[in-house]
């Protein structure tokens, strides 16, 4: 049987590189095979520039399109912005993920206090589960939603979850969260290149192709 | 066409999938937003309309093609892979319920161009032969008489004539040389030849040369609707020929909003080569004709009016701020509906939708949209800019039992002008 210790120490070595491996690797690949795909040229009389477009769609889709758009997804837009914020919050201002992006990479930046990073978590905690009521309740989502929808919601909301726990000292041994705050994320690494958690990378493609074609006609997408 | 087969379709399909393509598919996160800016969602409350969701078959195919893991978990067999039952159910979502409006390609927060799929996955619905039966007899019509309304080069000589005797003008036909290339709608043929008639006593008043021609007249495509590039080629190429063969300067897409992304748009890129001409929407040439004061107008409407803004030639063309520097000419008593100009929504019979029999009702039903932009506005005349939007609207309105002409904002501009020449 291994022990807490153990635990710890497989999850933030072996497993650790293996998750970055099919992280780092996943993600070059599927950017690739969607890139080299290709497009046709457009032969068209451009009115405006289609780069200026792409460049101002990816940074507009930031906010909603209109007021009414606002108005009629009201909840997944609000759910959705207090997700995405306290998630990066978290993720990228917490002391010790510092520590860790320093460790890894070399580079480092300023922290946030502990109180701040304890109050975005629960916040973040909050917007996942009406995120997830959202799903189960709204006819539209409930009729899109595949198992890969709810497998996400559960690996994205196990690292805030386990991270809350082991900061809190909810579990004993210590070692023994911490371990399974590690390895969750490490689950989530190992999904993402495969599953819709790559829109982190591709909508920024997504919105300069939209952008573009939108931009070469005149019109602000 | 050559026969429709789902092997045909399939290949189709995988023919049509490109980066952008990918990018989308890779980017969804299934949040729904698309469903509320589409009005077959926010009309009928059925989510099978969510725009992403009418995708699927294309998203199938892309997944097994163009993905690895795709590919690998459909050679095991894990993959539920794309059938003709799935094309079969997919074309009333593809076609009867998508008017290519784009309201869902502006709303998307990670950027998805919805649109743009859809009228790709329609290239591989009409080679695996589930495209909709009036569709295909206008596309046929286009094909082998010239126009999908199967209107004849005689029809339009009767109009003509007409046209001459009312406006005491001369009509130019197959004049080489001139500045403009004039292609009409069947709509603007068949019923509204107000709009020949506005042409020749504005191109007459500001001194401009231009012409019809007799053997590409039409600039409906039904190639484009159907989505067969085959057939919007052919169709776009008889006006391609005519204005390089005639020298023009400017082709003049009608008051038809589909005819302007076709002949704009997508049209080189048909062809595959830039145009040696420029395409202008009428809206347009007589934006510019104000601005060089080339366009004088008498008179103001005494009608309270608003504009429907035609999706192709706002959110799809860019031209947003012209129609209401026109209107100001001659309406001083003119309102904007509520989400006016690029959030503009659609009059339900866009994108060949208006072609399509079995989708009548549903149609009539999403009209209620555009009811209830009205009826907040309470005008006396409704405006717009696109032959076939006038007709639903027109078909609408009485559906609804709403007493509210529509007019065709070019015959608006002509019934102020000044006609001192």
């Amino acid at each position: 049987m291994m022990s807490a210790v153990d635990f710890l120490a497989w999850v933030r070595g072996p497993m650790f590189n293996i998750a970055l491996i099919i992280f780092i690797f996943g993600v070059i690949v599927r950017l690739l095979e969607m890139l080299l795909i290709g497009r046709k040229p457009d032969y068209s009389e451009a009115r405006e520039s289609a780069f200026a477009g792409g460049v101002r769609t990816i940074f507009r889709r930031f906010m909603p399109a209109d007021t009414g758009t606002l108005q009629r997804s009201t909840t997944v837009i609000f759910a959705g912005y207090v997700f995405h914020i306290g998630f990066f919050i978290v993720l990228l201002l917490f002391v010790p993920h510092i520590l860790l992006i320093k460790d890894t990479l070399g580079i480092q930046w300023a922290g946030l206090p502990t109180p701040i990073i304890d109050a975005a978590t629960v916040m973040t905690l909050l917007a996942l589960l009406v995120l997830l009521i959202n799903r189960l309740v709204n006819p539209i989502l409930r009729f899109l939603s595949t198992f890969q929808d709810y497998l996400i919601w559960l690996l994205v909301f196990l690292p805030v979850l386990t991270g809350y726990m082991a900061f809190h000292h909810f579990i004993q041994p210590y070692q023994l969260v911490l371990a399974l705050h590690i390895l969750s994320v490490e689950l989530l690494m190992i999904v993402f290149p495969f599953t819709k958690l790559m829109h982190t990378f591709t909508l920024f493609f997504a919105r300069w192709y939209n952008g573009a074609i939108a931009g070469r006609k005149g019109v602000k997408a | 066409m050559s026969t429709a087969t789902f092997e045909r379709g399939y290949a189709a399909f995988k023919e049509q999938i490109d980066s952008p393509i990918a990018a989308f598919f890779n980017s969804c996160v299934h949040c729904g937003m698309c469903a509320e800016a589409c009005l077959f969602y926010t009309e009928t409350g059925d989510p099978k309309y969510t725009p992403i969701h009418k995708l699927e078959p294309l998203r199938k195919v892309w997944y097994q093609e163009y993905t690895l893991l795709g590919r690998l978990t459909s050679l095991l067999g894990l993959t539920e892979r794309l059938t003709d039952a799935d094309l079969a159910e997919w074309k009333h979502l593809i076609y009867d319920s998508c008017t290519l409006c784009g309201r869902c390609s502006v709303v998307c927060p990670v950027g998805n161009d919805l649109v743009y799929m859809i009228r790709k996955a329609r290239e591989g619905m009409v080679a695996a032969g589930h495209s909709p039966e009036g569709q295909i007899g206008a596309a046929k019509r286009a094909v082998i008489i010239g126009s999908p309304m199967g209107v004849q080069f005689v029809t339009l000589q009767a109009q003509i004539k007409h046209a001459e005797k009312t406006t005491g003008l001369t009509i130019p036909i197959d004049q080489t040389g001139v500045e403009f290339l004039v292609v009409l709608s069947s709509m603007e043929i068949i019923n509204y030849p107000e709009y020949l008639e506005a042409i020749a006593k504005i191109m007459h008043q500001a001194d401009k040369t231009w012409t019809l021609c007799s053997s590409a007249f039409e600039a409906t495509n039904t190639g484009i609707q159907i989505g067969s590039s085959d057939i919007a080629r052919q169709l776009v190429n008889r006006i391609v020929e005519a204005a390089e063969n005639l020298r023009v300067k400017t082709v003049i897409s009608p008051e038809c909003g589909h005819a302007y992304t076709v002949l704009r748009w997508e049209g080189p890129n048909l062809i595959g080569r830039p145009y040696r001409f420029k395409v202008r929407h009428i809206i347009e040439v007589l934006d510019e004709f104000r601005a060089g004061g080339k366009l004088k107008t008498e008179g103001f409407e005494e009608a309270r009016l608003t504009f429907h803004d035609p999706c192709q030639l706002v959110r799809r063309g860019g031209v947003i701020e012209q129609p209401r520097k026109l209107l100001g000419m001659v309406a001083r008593n003119f309102v904007e509906m509520e989400d006016a100009g690029k959030m503009n929504w659609c009059c339900g019979g866009g994108g060949g939708v208006s072609a399509i029999d079995e989708a009548e009702e549903l149609r009539t039903k999403v009209f209620n949209r555009k009811k209830i932009q009205l009826e907040k506005l309470k005008v006396d005349t409704l405006v717009t800019a696109c032959a076939n939007c006038r007709i639903i609207l027109e078909e609408g309105l009485e559906a609804y039992e709403m007493d509210l002409p529509v007019v065709g904002l070019t015959e608006m501009i002509a019934e102020h002008l000044v006609e001192d020449k």
